[in-house]
């Protein structure tokens, strides 16, 4: 039986062999053929050499999520089939395993591999001569003799041999590919395109075109497209802000983000500036957020360690900023520095010494942290607080094809600040005047009558340092009112979402990336003839407590999903809302959770009435 | 008019009666009178210590930093907005210890603003114990033991990390200060200043007898002014490798000099291009006006968008 438009795919190597731009090429051909695709690559701490792989999942509609399981593997080495059980501390072994029955796996002839040696005599093999063929393509263009320059192109014979056991438009293919070759780079492009062409024939002429049972065919496209990951959604949210300011300290996964907004700043005009720390990124940040400027800074966990204290300063002195992007990973300390984990929850609600307000926002997937990014400058701004949005490894690195962003509106608003002239008119400026709603206009440094001072000691109105019990009192009462009117000001519809039936037998709860899994799970259930909604909660501070509390108070049974090992979550609900979870699903093994793993470990406190599943699927 | 007190505040000065820092700040004040500067057009940075204080008793844009990270934020906001005339203060502790990681940084990036460490070789404000600068073997007052490590010396450490203007003064010499204080300001590119200073309560060793030589055999100041020895440390043609190298090598050289004999005056000044020259000609608009001023609030990210379509 023929599959259509419904494909898993995987290209496993060693880092430095060069998946990414193969397995990202062969999403941008499905998504000129309307195909929609999600995609996402696990690999090591690691320059060249360590295991790495690229899977996508291919689908008519669109997927939200990846599966455990694999139609064609692509192997350009052995280990991507077998493991590192030679090693000695073996960290995997191999995905092989990991085949669909009656999928298949495409690898280099030349391993002279015996069939039994993969112990599935349900999967189909299909040995490919990599280096034969590229060299054949490269004698067209004269370059035999230059193979080691040209050896990391076997991956395109590979993706070519996938095309032809998919029977996919090799046209389609072929423009993808050389999209990735402009300019002087075109002749490149040529050659690849030639490569894959070599790859693809010899797939169809040795193996038949009916011999893999999957096939991906292009279907009309309702609206325009745009492939996309989480860093390029960040990154251009911030441009789209006005965001004039970033500053970083390279760190896994958070620089790729930094690095595209440096690659555009002529362009664009934004200042990108290393810093020689994470403590100076937050500061120097929030200084430019001071003088007037939209900033923000990017970083995963250990650097967000280290901006415990700046994130105090910019706290206390009511700094309309700045933006900070935190990549999680698992931790604690460097623990795995390149894979995902949403363990920093906790951490990020209460960074930092004593009491102050921050927003924090946990979008679920690219698009929606491209529409939260360009909100939180807007909250820096108005509220005049830190505001954190919290993505992770998973988010960053997924490479999806969502609808081109639509800009309708979105809006800056740079809060309450003060013009020249509003200034002229005051007898008297004061930065921190008492206010009912606890926000005080601002002016600029440089604007004349608007001289403040700031410090991160108690202070009064005028932001001279103080230790009045009363000036305290009053001050800090003023700050903490400023997340209350966050609070009452942005609709619940932001802050949390009920997907799914208003009504369900099952509800399951999550935040973050954990987002596509879910939904693609619930369909899942609901084929099983289990009924489940799903309630996403996305803004951390303001917490959508009454939301939280309506949504659960009349839940079924209610089962929260984390990637992590404590439920962060589930803890931090039961504190808004007295609600306790029945069931918690927690991963914590440095990978995302699949959709299977989802349904299955869902299906599994139900069926047994577990308090808590642990899954790993590594 | 601008006069001496438009640069003051009403704030209360709790500084200990005879606090070197009482000197530093009217030093400042009159150079910014000196040179004219409406109190608006200026922001000062501090970190933490008694020395942190010195913003609230300047009228002028006034930032009390975190410990250690002044200048990381005077950075971020002269960056934003190089209209500003941005000078950062902080004591030797917080610049050399806590902070000392930014300080090297700061001058490779040659920011344009001027940098002054109030440096009387103790931590005052947590009660008198060893800052950075205090020699090994030396015991004030509070301390219960000497100094078991060496002191950082200040101006080695600038020009080895690139300031560009490398200078040192008193607290007590407020004249020369002054000067020392405008040339800092007026120089192009990232000023460094050491003043020494004298810190009545806890520091009983380097005292204003101490500086003025009371202990010597024969009496007399330990400070000297280089300027006067015929010691020249500005660099004249920075693209001249040569020079550039034999300038820093002599200020390196004096740096060492401490004891008797301690060397006030310009150690080493070299124009480059500042860190913002070097943003400005990668961003041409920078040059027309302060980045704060400009509209950046309604970017077309069309083109990046159909780059991923």
């Amino acid at each position: 039986m023929t599959v259509i438009n419904s494909f898993t795919w995987m290209i496993g190597g060693p880092q430095g062999s060069g998946i990414n731009s193969v397995a990202e090429n062969f999403a941008r051909a499905c998504m000129r053929g309307g195909l929609h695709t999600f995609a996402n690559i696990e690999y090591h701490s690691n320059i060249k050499g360590e295991h790495s792989y690229y899977r996508l999942r291919i689908d008519a509609r669109e997927p939200r999520s990846h599966v455990d399981w694999v139609d064609l593997l692509v192997a350009l080495d052995k280990e991507t089939m077998f493991g590192d059980l030679n090693k000695h501390a073996p960290t995997h072994r191999g995905h092989r395993h990991e085949v669909s029955p009656g999928g298949g796996i495409i690898y280099d002839s030349s391993l002279k591999l015996v069939p039994d040696s993969f112990g599935r005599d349900d999967i189909k093999l299909y040995p490919v001569p990599y280096l034969d063929l590229l060299i054949d393509a490269l004698k067209e263009y004269g370059h035999e003799r230059e193979i080691s320059k040209y050896q990391v192109m076997v991956n395109t014979i590979a993706l070519g041999a996938s095309l032809g056991l998919v029977d996919y438009d090799f046209e389609l293919a072929a423009s993808a590919i050389r999209e990735g070759f402009t300019g002087r780079k075109a002749a490149l492009g040529d050659l690849n395109v030639t490569a894959a062409r070599r790859g693809y024939d010899y797939a169809r002429k040795m193996f038949g075109a009916d011999t893999f049972p999957v096939k991906l065919r292009p279907q009309p496209s309702k609206e325009r497209r745009m492939m996309v990951r989480g860093v390029q959604a960040v990154a251009i949210a911030k441009l789209k802000a006005g965001c004039g300011f970033q500053t970083y300290y390279p760190i896994t996964p958070a620089t790729d983000e930094s690095e595209y907004l440096e690659s555009h700043q002529k362009d664009y005009n934004m200042i990108v500036v290393q810093t020689e720390d994470e403590i100076a990124a937050i500061n120097m940040a929030t200084g430019a957020a001071h003088a007037g400027l939209r900033s923000s800074t990017s970083t995963s966990g250990p650097g967000f360690s280290l901006m415990a204290e700046g994130l105090g300063w910019s706290g206390i002195t009511e700094a309309p900023g700045p933006v900070i992007i935190l990549y999680q990973r698992a931790g604690p300390a460097t623990g795995l520095p390149t894979r995902t984990e949403q363990a920093d929850l906790r951490f990020v609600l209460h960074a930092a010494h004593g009491e102050f307000p921050r927003m924090v926002i946990a979008p679920g997937d690219s698009v929606e942290t491209y529409y939260d990014t360009f909100d939180a400058f807007n909250y820096a701004d108005r509220y005049q607080v830190p505001v954190i949005v919290m993505v992770d490894k998973f988010i960053a690195s997924t490479y999806r094809d969502v609808p081109i962003f639509n800009g309708d509106g979105m809006k800056v608003d740079r809060g309450n600040v003060l013009k020249d002239e509003d200034l002229a008119k005051m007898q008297e400026y004061k930065r921190y005047q008492f206010s009912e709603l606890g926000i005080s206009a601002r002016s600029r440094p440089g604007q004349k009558g608007g001289i403040f001072w700031t410090t991160g000691d108690e202070h009064d109105e005028y932001g001279h340092i103080t230790e009045a019990a009363d000036v305290r009192v009053k001050m800090m009462t003023k700050r903490m009112r400023k997340i209350q009117l966050a609070d009452e000001v942005i609709p619940d519809s932001k802050k949390a979402t009920l997907h799914g039936p208003r009504k369900a037998p099952i509800t399951l709860i999550g935040w973050g990336s954990t987002k596509g899994a879910i939904l693609d799970a619930m369909e899942d259930l609901k084929a099983d003839g289990l009924e489940a909604n799903f309630l996403q909660i996305r803004y951390v501070s303001p917490f959508p407590t009454r939301f939280v509390e309506q949504v659960l108070s009349s839940a079924g049974r209610k089962v929260m999903v984390e990637n992590n090992y404590s439920a962060q979550m589930a803890g931090l609900i039961r504190e808004k809302t007295g609600i306790a979870v029945d069931g918690k699903v927690v991963k914590f093994d440095g990978r995302p959770f699949s959709q299977n793993e989802v349904y299955e470990s869902v299906k599994d406190t139900l069926k047994n009435g577990t308090r808590e599943v642990s899954v790993s699927h590594a | 008019m601008l006069e001496m007190r438009t640069y003051k505040t009403q704030v209360h000065n709790d500084w200990c009666p005879g606090c070197g820092d009482f000197g530093i700040v009217n030093a400042i004040q009159m150079t910014l009178l000196e040179m004219q500067l409406e109190p608006h057009r200026v922001a000062v940075f501090s970190g933490i210590g008694c020395s942190g204080k010195t913003p609230h008793f300047i009228n002028a844009y006034g930032f009390h930093t975190l410990h250690g990270r002044v200048l990381p934020i005077a950075t971020g906001a002269r960056l934003a907005n190089p209209s500003l005339t941005v000078v950062a203060v902080g004591g030797d502790g917080d610049g050399l210890g806590i902070g000392a990681g930014h300080f090297v940084h700061t001058g490779r990036r040659n920011v344009d603003f001027t940098y002054v460490l109030y440096n009387n070789g103790v931590y005052g404000l947590t009660k008198g114990q060893a800052s950075p600068t205090l020699p090994k073997g030396i015991k004030t007052k509070s301390m219960p033991l000497p100094a078991i490590v060496e002191g950082v010396n200040p101006i080695t450490m600038a020009v080895a990390s690139g300031y560009t203007f490398v200078a040192r003064s008193y607290a007590l010499d407020v004249r020369h200060l002054k000067q020392i204080l405008r040339a800092g300001i007026e120089h192009r590119g990232s000023a460094f200043v050491d003043v020494l200073q004298t810190c009545p309560t806890y520091n009983d060793i380097n005292t204003k007898e101490w500086y003025s030589g009371d202990d010597l055999p024969v009496k007399q100041a330990r400070l000297y002014k280089l300027e006067e020895t015929g010691y020249n440390g500005i660099v004249s043609d920075p693209s001249n490798g040569a020079e550039v190298n034999e300038k820093k090598g002599n200020a390196l050289l004096k740096s060492f000099e401490w004891g008797d004999k301690i060397p006030v005056g310009v150690f080493f000044k070299m124009e480059v291009p500042t860190f913002e020259d070097q943003l400005a000609q990668r961003m041409p608009i920078l040059k027309e006006k302060p980045f704060v001023e400009q509209d950046i609030y309604n970017r077309d990210v069309t083109p990046l968008l159909e780059e991923l379509a």
